[in-house]
């Protein structure tokens, strides 16, 4: 199967830092894919880069054969990636419905919107009773759903997923990855960044290790998981 | 009581036209957080250009009736400006967009420079005259008097600034002007072309400047190279009196500060037994500015929602 999204040789320097060096990965269609690595490893700079907050210094990256390299950021989400980022980024000072309709910027087709609005208000029933109340005043998970279903307004091919379970209680991180993999089973592919490895292996089908910029390790997320030097380092396991 | 009425009327015609160039303030800080201090020139140069159409074609086609002279005014002066406000964005501003605050602010004083002196160039140092071509009918309200100019000016203004919020509330580019401002990050990743929000934003500021500035000359029949400084910075404490970044504040603080000038200047004379008169309205823009900045610096609406992480 030929890949959605292609990362080769991708190098990013970040404030004079080689943040990210000789990056390669691939995303097939639908597949839920996941970049684990310790804190400051590259993985935030690397969704950056392939979103386009960040400049790449060099490597392509190639969506459906299409190169996306060096192109600004909404040039890139309109292309059909759309990141959802650290921090979850929700507008605070709009209102839930604002947000997800600011989802769905890049779209024209009326009909088409209010259908996913529906959708997303399904899938998130939470907060189909706060779309007129405004974002900043949701809790941080609700603020982390809003933040995928604003992406799911977009109606992307690749979804990616900066940290989405950071400074969430558990029962919170469970429901946003029930949600994670009800819009993979939709058919979105999806980039996941996390540090919680285990969370991360065991949602996803693949897995990359990412250690001071470069990938160390690849390969099916169950063998990553038994992997002993990932047992040992990410998972809190002794070897 | 007719001089209460009076200085209500007065202070609301002047404070409808504050406002509008305090949008235009507010609307750039609200995205940029940069205070463009060329807006008042802006707001000059809509003077000036459309004196000049209005002067030409009073020349030209007196028949014409006053109205549409003073309508293809301001249908020069409204595209002029505005290009000049994407203008000054793309060449002052935008290059220097995540330099240190206080370049962009230097630069934004060297510009008012430029417009000043280009304008000085122009039309030279003299004042200009707005030719009588407006009906000078007035009508009586309870011993107060109300021009049809000044209607003319409350009434626009009021349409104006409806049409603009239902813009920022309603509209698509409305949404991504809000969005822009509170991330430009974000917005970017939601497909927001940022580059093209903030000209927006300027654009539509300068129209808006424009139009105050028609109002202007006008309301005191003249136009002077210079009028954009003092209108500007009146307008500017009239944003920073509503809540600097805050639409529905430089609205409110336009009004406010109109107000405060028409009725400081009413009543200073009876206040100061004659000492001092009203050619010091001037003053109390600035009073506010300084009392605000001091007791409330964050204007009258400016408290913002909690944010939580």
């Amino acid at each position: 199967m030929s890949a959605l999204l292609s990362v080769s040789r991708l190098s990013v320097a970040y404030g004079g830092i080689q943040a990210v060096r000789d990056l390669s990965l691939e995303v097939a269609p639908g597949e839920m894919v996941c970049l684990i690595g310790a804190n400051g490893a590259g993985k935030t700079t690397t969704l950056k880069a392939l979103s386009g907050l960040i400049a790449p210094q060099s490597g392509s990256v190639q969506l459906d054969g299409q190169p996306l390299a060096g192109l600004p950021a909404h040039a890139i989400a309109r292309r059909g990636m759309t990141l959802v980022p650290e921090g979850r980024g929700v507008f605070p000072r709009m209102t839930v419905a604002e947000n997800l309709l600011m989802g769905a910027y890049s779209r024209s087709d009326r009909a088409g919107i209010a259908g996913d609005l529906d959708q997303v208000y399904g899938l998130l029933p939470r907060l189909t009773e706060r779309r007129a109340q405004m974002a900043g005043l949701l809790s941080g998970g609700e603020q982390q759903m809003l933040a995928l279903g604003r992406a799911m307004m977009a109606r992307p091919r690749l979804l990616l997923l900066d940290e989405p379970s950071m400074g969430l209680a558990p029962l919170m991180v469970q429901a946003v990855f029930d949600i994670i993999r009800q819009i993979a089973a939709s058919g979105v592919a999806v980039l996941l960044i996390e540090q919680n490895a285990h969370l991360a292996l065991k949602t996803c089908a693949r897995g990359y290790v990412l250690e001071t910029g470069s990938i160390t390790l690849s390969g099916p997320a169950t063998e990553l998981a038994a992997t002993p030097a990932v047992r040992h380092a990410y998972l809190g396991e002794g070897s | 009581m007719d001089i209460f009425l009076q200085q209500l009327i007065n202070g609301l015609v002047l404070g409808s036209v504050y406002a509008l160039v305090a949008l235009g303030y507010t609307m750039v800080y609200g995205i940029l957080e940069l205070i463009n201090f060329a807006h008042g020139e802006i707001t000059m140069m809509g003077a000036m250009v459309s004196l000049a159409v209005i002067g030409a074609l009073a020349l030209a086609a007196p028949g014409l009736p006053g109205g549409v002279i003073l309508l293809a005014g301001l249908a020069v002066a409204i595209p002029v400006c505005m290009a000049l406000g994407m203008l000054i964005e793309r060449v002052a501003y935008r290059p220097l967009r995540n330099a240190p605050r206080l370049a962009p602010l230097i630069t934004a004083i060297g510009v008012s420079i430029i417009l000043q002196n280009i304008a000085m160039l122009i039309w030279g140092k003299q004042y200009i005259p707005f030719p009588p071509i407006l009906p000078q009918g007035h009508h009586e309200i309870l011993g107060a008097t109300i021009s049809d100019t000044q209607i003319a000016i409350l009434a626009l203004a009021v349409l104006i600034m409806a049409a603009l919020i239902l813009v920022v509330q309603k509209s698509r580019l409305g949404r991504a002007m809000r969005a822009t401002a509170q991330s430009r990050q974000v917005a970017s990743l939601m497909g927001v072309d940022v580059n093209r929000v903030i000209a927006s934003t300027f654009i539509i500021g300068s129209a808006l400047a424009a139009i105050a500035g028609v109002m202007v000359s006008a309301y005191y029949g003249l136009a002077h190279y210079y009028m954009g400084f003092l209108l500007g910075l009146k307008a500017f404490s009239a944003a920073v009196l509503g809540g600097i970044g805050n639409l529905g504040g430089a609205m409110l603080g336009g009004l406010l500060l109109g107000l405060i000038e028409s009725f400081g200047a009413g009543y200073i004379g009876d206040l100061t037994g004659g000492f001092l008169g009203s050619h010091y309205q001037d003053v109390f823009a600035f009073f506010v500015l300084i009392a605000v900045l001091v007791f409330r610096p964050s204007g009258l609406l400016g408290a913002r929602v909690v944010e939580r992480a």
